[in-house]
């Protein structure tokens, strides 16, 4: 659910980032900030536990500039990607517009990736959202590993709907932008097509 | 509310401008703001120079969606109050009209008392302003009107010059 503000000509999404534990997301968002200029991003906030793991939520503001004169401005988020923390990954989805999965690509998360796709088809339609209609995005991160899966392999296991994935080393930063590029492409073009 | 969008044109904003105006001032308040459930911040007034209201904006809405997980849980329906009490500043959250999230902020120039007496008062007029901004937009958008929506034309270079 966009806010679209004419006062001050601006225009807000909301991008999450979902997956299971471990998979990246926090590190995605972490490179993002790290990679922008300070005059486009606000704060990175993670409220996290004493260990690093996400405990709520990390945010991250960004407006990275205009188009027809309008501040574009995305809101990113990540969820905990602990299983115990069910009740919490529920609350960010709240008013999402865009999605990205991270998928981890070591053989041993696969399990763990497919039940995290499972629990975010669920909280959704919980909200009364289909994940089918959602601008949504694939990274199958930690391709670095030498235990990863084959690309063809984890894409017929994750993918069904068949929508563009990308490659990650979030750590790295490879794949990053394309894929934060990839969901904001598809959120604005929904938001055209609903105007 | 799931699918429709939050539009606010010049006027709303004005109107809600005034009405946080007044609030600010009539609760003796450092800071009043309202936040969409969202997260998304949507007016302030008071001195907001030195408080990073895009984070503050976040976190408020987070608190108020884990406290109605709790509510939930309880078989309650939403908590549509919460109130912080620190050494110095004290903030005061509370619900409006199951979207909208209005926050104040305050110190010992004012009370809790009058925060929340200032608070239910401009609830109701501000429950009236977002009421006829969503059924204004639902209707424009019904009938095609929706103001020079700027993305008719948006390209996919318009989108590639935001990553350079």
């Amino acid at each position: 659910m966009s806010f679209i503000n004419y006062s001050s000509r601006e225009i807000n999404c909301k991008i999450v980032y979902y997956g299971p534990g471990l998979c990246g997301k926090t590190t995605n968002l972490q490179y993002i900030y790290k990679r922008t200029n300070p005059e486009h991003k606000g704060k990175l906030i993670s409220l996290a536990t004493e260990t690093e793991r996400t405990l709520f939520f990390d945010f991250l503001p960004l407006a990275l500039g205009d188009i027809k004169g309008f501040k574009i401005r995305f809101h990113l988020y990540t969820v905990p990607g602990q299983v115990f923390y069910a009740a919490s990954r529920k609350l960010i989805l709240k008013g999402v517009d865009g999605l990205v999965f991270v998928a981890d690509s070591q053989i041993e998360r696969m399990e763990a990736n497919m039940e995290s796709l499972d629990d975010l088809k669920i909280n959704l339609a919980e909200q009364g959202y289909d994940l089918e209609k959602l601008s949504f995005t694939i990274q199958y991160n930690k391709r670095d590993l030498p235990n990863v899966v084959p690309l063809e392999d984890i894409n017929k296991l994750l993918n069904h709907r068949n929508i563009q994935w990308f490659e990650g080393v979030a750590v790295t930063g490879t794949g990053v932008f394309e894929t934060l590029k990839n969901v904001a492409k598809q959120v604005l073009f929904e938001l055209k097509k609903h105007y | 509310m799931i699918g429709s969008d939050l539009v606010m044109y010049e006027e709303e904003f004005r109107r809600i401008d005034e009405e946080l105006k007044k609030l600010h001032q009539q609760a003796n308040s450092k800071v009043v703001f309202l936040v969409d459930k969202n997260g998304q911040l949507i007016a302030s007034a008071g001195d907001t120079y030195n408080i990073d209201t895009t984070s503050l904006a976040s976190l408020t809405a987070g608190n108020i969606a884990a406290t109605g997980g709790i509510a939930r849980l309880l078989g309650e329906k939403e908590f549509t109050v919460l109130f912080h009490e620190g050494e110095k500043d004290n903030i005061h959250i509370s619900l409006i009209g199951q979207r909208i999230i209005l926050v104040v902020i305050f110190d010992s120039r004012s009370s809790l008392g009058l925060v929340r007496l200032r608070v239910k008062k401009a609830s109701e007029s501000l429950t009236k302003i977002f009421d006829e901004m969503t059924h204004k937009a639902d209707k424009e958008k019904k009938e095609g009107k929706l103001e020079e929506f700027p993305f008719a034309e948006i390209s996919d270079e318009d989108i590639d010059n935001l990553f350079r």
